[in-house]
């Protein structure tokens, strides 16, 4: 049982491994090492389409975690004055937007988006005042954001509801006992209280966002998101390059899921 | 009218009435969670809501301070309707169970959190000045900045409390505010409340299950029983008169019997109890004859001796509480029952043992006729 369990976790790691050890290759091949260099790296930093596809990933992942932390957490704090039949309904659809695979969230977003944009853009034409050229509807940076803030907000929503679930109702009872109004209560105890969840939040759906393939897949248009222009780029064979890329990928991915576990843990102790 | 007509005085004696309940309920859902509660507070009193849990006392309390409408009824503060007045609009203020304190604040920011809600905004100064006489009073003084998970039970206690008395509240609410403490602690802090009540004048209302903290604490108290109070009283007028076998059990402990109302002569009552055997005893209320009753006798009424008059009861086991001897005797056919013995009662040849055979007596007055609920 237990070889078995370390079998699971080789086939698991020993792949990411190989791609970190490659990618300090000193050789131009991916299968065969030749010495310690950090070379790739530098051509990596150096490649501006590489760079291009950086910072538009950044871009998409900072905005929708922002955007999904925000809406997120004003979803879950609304839902606690729920009870009943509609919070029941709303908790199925936020685990189900969770649990949905990426590619039915990607296609069905670019359909949706598609057939919107196809039947608004005449429009926007027809009432945009004579002269001007009129702005179209395009699916690119705003569909990407829109699509992956819509699925990491249900993320929030999980997260934040945990805690504030394990909240104690007393404390903000407490709070307008002493005179707070609901605002000044969110903002002086709830808030405070249910922050480290929210930057928990916000780390792990810029990871989400950043590591996203599938769903900008269909939705980007014409941008190129980094894991995009990784796949494109692998049609044309594995470089120590696209090794380089994965690893410093994965660097950051781990650095703000530990981050965001230590949070979530912090702050759960001191509320007891 | 029936005994169970008698509540006692629903208003204080004296002093002006500061809170009212009138004809307040609150139903959730198909609970009814109290039930035409009627109450007068005055200023400055120390009243006590007591009964076991789910018995409304917490709902009352809530009622008060502005966390719960009442679905029926009134409340008023200060003569003035208040049911639709938000908790953080009501010049009130409660000591949570759990003490509710904001952990991610220093004890001087919790103590301070009210007066910091003040509009127009008060001078920082002035509400340090305020927080660090509030710590004075608790005896908290130099712990302004200590976390409040930092501290013990009991400290937090005091942070709580004094968050709350800091705000010169109408009302003090506390709800069981001993439960997380340890006995030692509790008899403590009971002696503090009521000395700090005492020098604020604050007007205190406690909810306890806890009778001996009711009784030691309160100038009144409110017995309450499945939503509804039952009585209310002082402390000693519930123990020497309660209007029912529930506050007499509740209130102190007792002996009952169970029987029927036969007649009734001049003070006292005859009821014939459901074993057979005739007793008289003096009725709190009105009753009826063929009313189901029960005799209350007190532990400490009862008289134990070698003479030969009263019931014969055989000791059954005894139980040296120092100032007092509690003995459990049998009678033949009222059955087991408790009998206190001052320690100077005591016959010369030294306590009662085991397996004596001796003679019980009370006088008839001690005998309460009580509702049989």
């Amino acid at each position: 049982m237990r070889l078995y369990a370390i079998c699971v976790y080789l086939f698991l790691y020993i792949p990411i491994g190989v791609i970190a050890l490659f990618s300090f290759n000193a050789g131009r091949h991916a299968s065969q090492l030749q010495g310690f260099s950090t070379k790739w790296y530098g051509k990596v930093l150096s490649n501006p389409f590489v760079m291009d596809a950086l910072e538009t990933s950044l871009t998409v992942a900072f905005t929708s975690a922002l955007l999904a932390s925000l809406f997120g957490t004003m979803a879950a704090v609304a839902l606690q004055g729920i009870k009943g039949p509609l919070r029941t309904a709303f908790d199925l659809l936020i685990y189900v937007a969770v649990m949905i695979p990426g590619i039915v969230i990607g296609i069905a977003t670019l359909i949706g988006l598609v057939t919107v944009f196809n039947q608004l853009n005449p429009l926007i034409a027809a009432i945009w005042p004579e002269g001007f050229e009129a702005p179209k509807l395009h699916m690119g940076m705003g569909s990407l954001i829109a699509a992956h803030t819509m699925f990491l907000m249900a993320l929030v929503v999980i997260i934040v509801r945990a805690r504030l679930a394990g909240m104690d109702r007393a404390l903000t009872e407490a709070s307008s006992d002493l005179y707070a109004t609901p605002m000044g209560t969110f903002v002086q105890v709830t808030l405070p209280m249910i922050f480290p969840a929210i930057l928990a939040g916000f780390l792990l759906s810029f990871t989400f966002s950043f590591d996203d393939f599938i769903i900008a897949f269909f939705v980007a248009g014409s941008e190129t998101t980094l894991p995009i222009y990784v796949f494109s780029s692998i049609r044309r064979g594995v470089t120590p390059e696209i090794n380089a890329i994965g690893t410093m990928v994965l660097a950051v991915s781990l650095i703000m899921l530990v981050t965001a576990q230590l949070l979530l843990q912090r702050g759960g102790k001191k509320t007891k | 009218m029936e005994i169970r007509g008698y509540i006692g005085d629903a208003s204080p004696v004296n002093n002006m009435v500061i809170a009212e309940l009138r004809g307040v309920s609150k139903r959730f859902g198909d609970v009814l969670a109290a039930s035409d509660l009627n109450l007068s507070i005055a200023e400055g009193e120390f009243l006590s809501f007591l009964g076991p849990s789910g018995c409304g006392k917490t709902t009352a309390l809530r009622i008060l301070a502005g966390f719960e409408v009442p679905t029926e009824g009134e409340v008023l503060l200060d003569g003035e309707v208040v049911n639709d007045l938000d908790a953080h609009h009501r010049p009130v203020n409660m000591v949570f169970q759990q003490y509710a304190l904001f952990p991610h604040m220093t004890v001087a920011q919790n103590i301070g959190y009210g007066l910091r809600q003040r509009r127009p905004r008060l001078p920082k100064a002035q509400i340090a000045e305020k927080v660090s006489k509030a710590l004075d009073v608790v005896q908290l003084s130099g712990f302004d900045d200590r976390k409040v998970w930092e501290m013990s039970g009991g400290q937090q206690q005091r942070v709580a409390l004094a968050r709350a008395i800091i705000n010169e509240p109408k009302l003090l609410l506390l709800d069981e505010p001993m439960a997380a403490l340890d006995r030692k602690l509790r008899k403590e802090m009971q002696i503090e409340l009521q000395n700090l009540q005492r020098q604020l004048g604050i007007t205190f209302v406690l909810v306890t299950h806890d009778q001996e903290e009711a009784l030691s604490m309160s100038d009144r108290i409110c017995v309450m029983k499945d939503g509804r109070i039952v009585q209310i009283g002082s402390p000693q007028e519930l123990y020497d008169q309660p209007n029912s076998r529930y506050v007499a059990g509740f209130v102190g402990t007792s002996n009952f019997f169970d029987g029927k109302v036969t007649e009734q002569s001049g003070a006292l009552i005859s009821v014939l109890l459901s074993n057979g055997l005739s007793m008289q005893g003096k009725p709190v209320g009105k009753v009826e004859t063929d009313q189901e009753v029960c005799i209350s006798v007190r532990p400490e009424q009862i008289n134990l001796s070698r003479n030969t008059d009263g019931l014969s009861v055989i000791v059954q086991n005894r139980i040296f509480l120092g100032e007092h001897t509690e003995y459990l005797v049998r009678h033949e056919t009222l059955g087991e029952f408790l009998v206190l013995s001052p320690r100077q009662s005591e016959p010369d040849n030294g306590p009662f043992k085991a397996g004596d055979t001796l003679f019980a007596s009370w006088e008839a007055s001690a005998a309460l006729v009580l509702d049989n609920t």
